[in-house]
């Protein structure tokens, strides 16, 4: 608990005299605020490494599928709405298509929002599927949006957006 | 560290039923982006690419990125055309190779 004394750091007193207040900082005082910069530099350095901005997510769908325009639906992205450890979550992905020679799915793309990377899966189909559905365990970093956008025979390409609540991120477990 | 792989595919099948094949191998899918307690990043060291062969022919192939959790799970369908075998390989980084065969009869 921080002791109600006139000795701690305010703005105010920073900015009325323009220099550090060193000569009424007591022992207990100087202890909390170290305590806390130490707690300040574990939460830093736990987090993963490089955070997905957030047009990854659009760059990533663009690198994979080119300029092509993505319609909602035919897609059906399975996933919990609340998730309460993103290390394992398990996913499934099922196209409405019928899968003859003429008309099927060729390809299934999984994309996140916050992870480090945004490609999830992505898995190439064909008529001898007989029914485009897929499913796998993925990691998830923090609560954010999926995308699955499938790619038919025919050249157009479909979506679904999925949002995802994680209560415990992947990534940042204890190392032994 | 060799990588353990399960497959599950139905023994026997109807000539043109959509079976139904599910995947796992065991393997860290290290990502790359976690660092040790001393600070150090671990190199990644993930399953790039699972795919699956009925008698020869590709039907099924998958690209794996570090989001795929650890000992990867996938799940797909195929129909059951003739009797043969189904040949799976997983391909990683460090030059992991692994290949499993299943056996199916369709009457």
């Amino acid at each position: 608990m921080i002791p109600k004394s006139g000795t701690r750091f305010s703005d105010k007193s920073m900015r009325k005299e323009g220099t550090m207040p060193t000569l009424n900082v007591t022992r207990r005082n100087a202890f909390i605020a170290g305590g806390l910069a130490v707690a300040g530099a574990a939460i830093i350095t736990r987090r993963p490494a490089a955070a997905n901005t957030p047009g990854q997510m659009e760059q990533a769908i663009r690198s994979i599928i080119g300029e092509a325009a993505v319609k909602e639906g035919r897609v059906t992205l399975e996933l919990p709405p609340l998730v309460e450890n993103g290390n394992v979550v398990a996913m499934s992905v099922i196209v409405d298509s019928p899968m003859t020679k003429d008309d099927h799915v060729k390809a299934i793309h999984v994309f996140n929002e916050k992870n480090p990377q945004a490609n999830v899966i992505s898995m190439q189909l064909g008529p001898r599927a007989g029914r485009a559905q897929v499913s796998t365990r993925i990691r998830l970093a923090a609560s954010q949006k999926l995308t699955a956008i499938a790619e038919m025979s025919d050249g157009t390409y479909w979506s679904d957006t999925q949002e995802v609540i994680v209560t415990l991120a992947a990534c940042l477990e204890d190392l032994i | 560290m060799a990588a353990r792989a399960l497959i599950n595919v139905p023994k026997t099948a109807k000539r043109g039923q959509v079976i139904e094949i599910k995947t796992l191998i065991s393997h860290v899918m290290e990502t790359g982006y976690r660092h040790s307690t001393t600070g150090e990043s671990i190199p990644r060291d993930i399953i790039t690419s699972m795919s699956c062969k009925y008698n020869g022919e590709q039907i099924f192939e998958t690209t794996l990125y570090p989001a795929i959790a650890a000992n990867p799970f996938v799940t797909f369908h195929t129909v059951a055309t003739e009797s043969g075998t189904l040949t799976f390989t997983w391909i990683g980084d460090n030059g992991l190779s692994v290949t499993e065969e299943a056996k199916i009869v369709v009457s």
